[in-house]
């Protein structure tokens, strides 16, 4: 129907409501609002069409559509999905409807602005899982963090501005080196031995950079997965992540622990471990070994934090290291496993970050020991808050056990992975995360109500619910039905891992048949 | 001596400057109440400069006997300089009224010192370069003392003279020793007699004071202690000029001399040039973060971006000179936009000038803030503004030159730059003061700019249009 340009027009749809938007007086109040959430919420209708659309067979890229952008450094406009990026730039479109919805009373002044960046940051956000050139993938990276300042810097709590330097300092710091290694990638191809021109063309990077020698091949990795490790934030870069949840606005909190982040294990995925494949075997047990550090340690210190949105904040610590052990472990369940729990984790922790934020708005204190009983004030409140903590937990039926069970499942048989320790102790995790967050439930919701403040708490308004109601269908749909959609990222993901074992040349061959491969790695037999 | 007429409209836009100079000097002292017309004067001079140069673009070759080059290389310098300049005349208008001294000798002194900045991009020989940075200069010399009153304009343009005449006296001294040992001020000479020149010591000494010279004139760490105070008291409008066309002027003598006369790529020059640009790069980026004077860290951060071209420089190959081309033109837009907007905020006895009175500004006066939030970001090299652009293309000829550690310490100074541009960024929108500057802001002043900044995001986002112009040259 709209041929090559549907992705393009998921990419820059909401600058049509950023426009609108510019025209409107800041006292329109209510058209602003309504303008914002329609946008998003066209826009993901728009993704959704693409998501249906995607040929789940065909693990090449889908919807490509490529422009003559500089010629000089021969760099174009180059877009497209598969089975990874499909998933991704579906969470973001969905979570971007409800951030905007779940601020509608919170935010109360500059409400224009914040529309604008919201929306400025969904451009930038998709753009960068749909990037397949370099150049225009660093644009949408950089160009995102200009929006998530203001957003933390201008709406933020108290603290803010330390918070929104240091999450521009940190991020920036670390993709500026993975600048450097583009350039030098570019040049790199443009010698006469491999292909002759200057280019920053991902898919044509793929067929030359595994041949780097060993040496290069890790200056390379090292500089991309800094940059990559610092977003996710891996252990021990992730001091910027807990500043800047805790001080951004509801909303801010949401998309940065929903979407923000996945960008970085994205970037893992997309970037280091099939261009450098060689270098992310060799730096593997050196990345397992903070994941497992990462996800014990924001375990325990999600346990002692007082703020209820802290200690969220440090469970993403403690999530996001599931997901990078998942993907070094380079087989497919666990890398289906990982992009799975992208998911789930943006929907969990995006909507915890959305419940602590309703609490917030009612009694202007996020401290643990404030609260109490509230499931009697607020039954509805606590229905939907006791669901997504479950799911964040990895309660079989819900979204969370899929994804983490299919990735302590492939990271036990991975054979990169030598040994089952990692396993383990980042089984660990999962009872770790059961005792924080049913704890703090506890601390919360259960008990008799200790403070008269929290006596009259009204319960959701009909808004919250809808805020709440698609995330909690989703949980439920991947939690009982994660076929349909481990389905659309099966093939792509059995593509990537072919394709990193060919980069790991005769190495891999050896080894591979002592390994019994799982041909059927779709998500029925978990269910 | 006869010119051809070819001549002549080849080398058209340099000489309908010259022209325009005296004739706004003839109306200042002819007419009694001359600011407006010599205003307008100047600026539809200017652009029918640019429409010359436009129009002769794609000539090429020499004129008056070999002195001058014409048309590529050149016109690209002559666009960024009269752009420069024309942009310079529109916010000066109701600056030169706020700080009463609107008299018609200024725009005069403008063109006169576009006038010798064209002389030097146009250069094929050694003197003209002598010629066109003399005659800049001086202009500028005068234009930094413009506020008679005040101490610091004063203490500007005397610190500005002297150093700036020593810096010519090595400049001058380095071409003599380059005479002395080819026999020739000649760029064509000097490019044949190169190979066997390279064994010669005076040779070395002469490249090396000219490098000095022309340090000195880009802004370039050892060479750069005037440029802070120079900056903070001149008036604005100058600091802005004196950045871009001075800095665009410098560059595109530094792009002759080392590019096109003496092949630098390789050689011992481009370690020495690769050196300076990355002590330029840190000592400019982290002394800007101290200042809590805007106008002193511009100046600083004037440095650094001395420090980044300089990058493209030691690189020595085409990837270089466009890269070096792509970014002054890039900086002229930005930071004529950041000075353009100081310069408006500004009030009589140099209030409005510290981070502090910025505080709030974004919600007093969005517009002006966004604004200057695009040109701070753009400064950091931040995608998607035409910084970030210039940046990429300095760090790529670098990164092929085998200087990927030049590279490195390019992106690392960067970041460190991000924290003082975005430091007002904070002022403008994270701080809660209500901001006190309700002053009016003239048209034209707005319209520059707007100018400024639509570049700056245009040129970000399609920058092959600057580069299609810089590249189809050589």
């Amino acid at each position: 129907m709209l041929g090559s340009s549907i992705l393009s027009l998921v990419i820059f749809f909401p600058l049509v409501g950023i426009l609108v938007v510019l025209f409107l007086r800041q006292e329109q109040v209510r058209s602003i609002k309504v303008i914002g959430i329609a946008t998003a919420v066209i826009d993901f209708l728009l993704s959704v069409y693409v998501y249906v659309m995607f040929d789940s067979q065909n693990p090449n890229m889908q919807f490509v559509q490529r422009l003559k952008w500089i010629e000089g450094l021969n760099v174009s406009y180059y877009v497209g999905v598969d089975g990874i990026s499909l998933l991704l730039v579906l969470l973001t479109t969905l979570l971007m409807p409800i951030a905007l919805l779940s601020s509608w009373n919170s935010i109360t002044r500059r409400l224009k602005e914040y529309v604008f960046f919201m929306l400025l940051l969904e451009v930038g956000m998709v753009g960068v899982f749909c990037s397949l050139d370099l150049f225009l993938f660093y644009i949408f990276w950089e160009g995102m963090l200009i929006p998530m300042y203001f957003i933390i810097g201008i709406w933020g709590g108290e603290n803010r501005i330390y918070a929104a330097i240091k999450f521009l300092l940190f991020t920036l710091v670390g993709s500026l080196l993975m600048l450097v290694a583009i350039i030098w990638l570019a040049i790199y191809a443009s010698g006469p031995q491999q292909l002759g021109r200057f280019t920053t063309d991902l898919l044509e990077l793929y067929r030359i950079a595994p041949a780097l020698p060993l040496a290069i091949q890790s200056w390379m990795f090292l500089a991309f997965a800094l940059s990559f490790a610092i977003k996710v934030p891996l252990f021990p870069f992730h001091t910027w992540l807990p500043d800047a949840h805790v001080e951004a606005p509801t909303a801010g909190s949401g998309i940065l622990a929903g979407v923000l982040l996945k960008m970085g294990t994205y970037g893992l995925l997309r970037f280091c471990l099939p261009l450098f494949p060689q270098a992310s075997v060799k730096f593997m047990p050196l990345i397992a070994v903070l994941a497992v550090i990462g996800i014990i340690y924001g375990a325990l210190v999600s346990m002692v934090q007082k703020d209820i949105k802290k200690l969220v904040a440090y469970s993403s610590v403690s999530h996001l290291g599931f997901v990078v052990l998942g993907i070094f472990a380079i087989n497919e369940e666990a890398i289906q496993g990982s992009i799975i729990q992208m998911v789930n984790h943006g929907l969990s922790t995006g909507a915890l970050f959305l419940i602590v934020g309703m609490i917030y708005e009612r009694r202007h204190t996020r401290e643990v020991s404030e609260f109490g009983g509230l499931s009697k004030v607020m039954p509805v409140l606590a229905t939907f808050f006791m669901i997504i903590s479950l799911s964040s937990i990895g309660l079989p039926g819900l979204n969370g056990f899929v994804g983490e069970f299919l990735i302590l499942l492939g990271s036990f048989q991975s054979r990169f992975l030598i040994s089952p320790a990692y396993t383990v102790l980042a089984t660990s995790g999962v009872v770790l995360s059961a005792v924080y967050l049913l704890w703090m439930y506890q601390r919360v919701m259960f008990g008799s109500v200790t403070k008269p403040e929290n006596q009259s708490l009204k319960d959701l308004s009909f808004r919250e619910v809808a805020v709440l109601v698609p995330i909690a269908l989703f949980v439920f749909w991947i939690g009982l039905y994660p076929a349909s959609f481990l389905a659309k990222s099966a093939a792509s993901t059995k593509a990537l891992v072919q394709q990193v074992e060919r980069g790991l040349g005769g190495r891999a061959q050896v080894v591979q048949s002592a390994i019994p491969t799982n041909e059927d790695s779709s998500g029925g037999k978990h269910k | 001596m006869e010119f051809s007429s070819v001549e002549i409209v080849s080398a058209s836009p340099i000489l309908a400057l010259t022209v325009l100079a005296l004739l706004v000097l003839l109306l200042e002292t002819l007419l009694r109440k001359s600011e407006d017309v010599v205003f307008v004067v100047t600026l539809v001079g200017i652009a029918i400069c640019i429409a010359f140069t436009l129009a002769v673009y794609s000539r090429s070759g020499t004129a008056f006997m070999g002195m001058l080059q014409v048309g590529g290389f050149t016109n690209f310098f002559y666009l960024v300089f009269l752009i420069s300049a024309g942009l310079t005349v529109l916010i000066s208008r109701s600056y030169l009224k706020s700080q009463e001294i609107e008299f018609g000798e200024y725009y005069c002194m403008v063109l006169f010192a576009t006038v010798g900045m064209m002389l030097i991009a146009a250069a094929q020989d050694l003197i003209i370069i002598f010629l066109g940075i003399e005659l800049m200069s001086i202009s500028l010399y005068v234009l930094a003392g413009f506020m008679r009153k005040r101490v610091k304009s004063n203490e500007s343009a005397l610190k500005y003279f002297l150093l700036g005449a020593f810096a010519t006296g090595f400049l001058l001294y380095g071409i003599a020793l380059l005479y002395g040992v080819s026999g020739s001020t000649r760029f064509a000479t000097l490019a044949e007699q190169f190979p066997s020149l390279t064994s010669d010591a005076f040779f070395w000494v002469g490249v090396g004071l000219l490098i000095v010279g022309l340090s000195f004139k880009a802004a370039a760490v050892p060479f750069h202690m005037w440029v802070p105070d120079v900056y903070e008291g001149a008036p604005t409008t100058i600091s802005a000029f004196m950045s871009t066309g001075g800095k665009a002027a410098a560059f595109s003598a530094f792009l002759l001399v080392f590019f096109h006369a003496l092949n630098v790529g390789n050689s011992k020059i481009a370690e020495v040039l690769a050196v300076l640009s990355a002590v330029t790069m840190i000592i400019g980026n982290v002394i800007a973060i101290s200042q809590q004077n805007l106008k002193r860290m511009l100046a600083y951060s004037s440095i650094a971006h001395a420090g980044y071209m300089l990058a493209g420089l030691a690189a020595g190959n085409d990837l270089g000179q466009t890269g070096i081309m792509y970014y002054l033109a890039a900086y002229t837009f930005m930071n004529v936009g950041s000075f353009g907007v100081l310069s408006v905020l500004e009030q009589q006895e140099e209030k409005n000038l510290t981070f502090e009175d910025y505080s709030g500004l974004g919600y007093k006066r969005p517009f002006i803030a966004a604004l200057m939030s695009v040109f701070m970001f753009s400064l950091s090299g931040i995608p998607p503004f035409a910084g970030f652009f210039g940046k990429y293309y300095v760090f790529a000829a670098a990164v092929k030159a085998n200087l990927t550690w030049l590279a490195i310490v390019g992106v690392l100074t960067s970041a460190v730059s991000v924290y003082y541009y975005l430091r007002l960024v904070v002022f403008m929108y994270f701080r809660e003061t209500e901001s006190t500057m309700a002053q009016e802001i003239s048209g034209s002043s707005l319209v520059a700019i707007v100018l400024c900044a639509i570049a700056v995001i245009g040129l970000g986002i399609m920058p092959s249009f600057v580069i299609d112009l810089a590249q189809g040259l050589f």
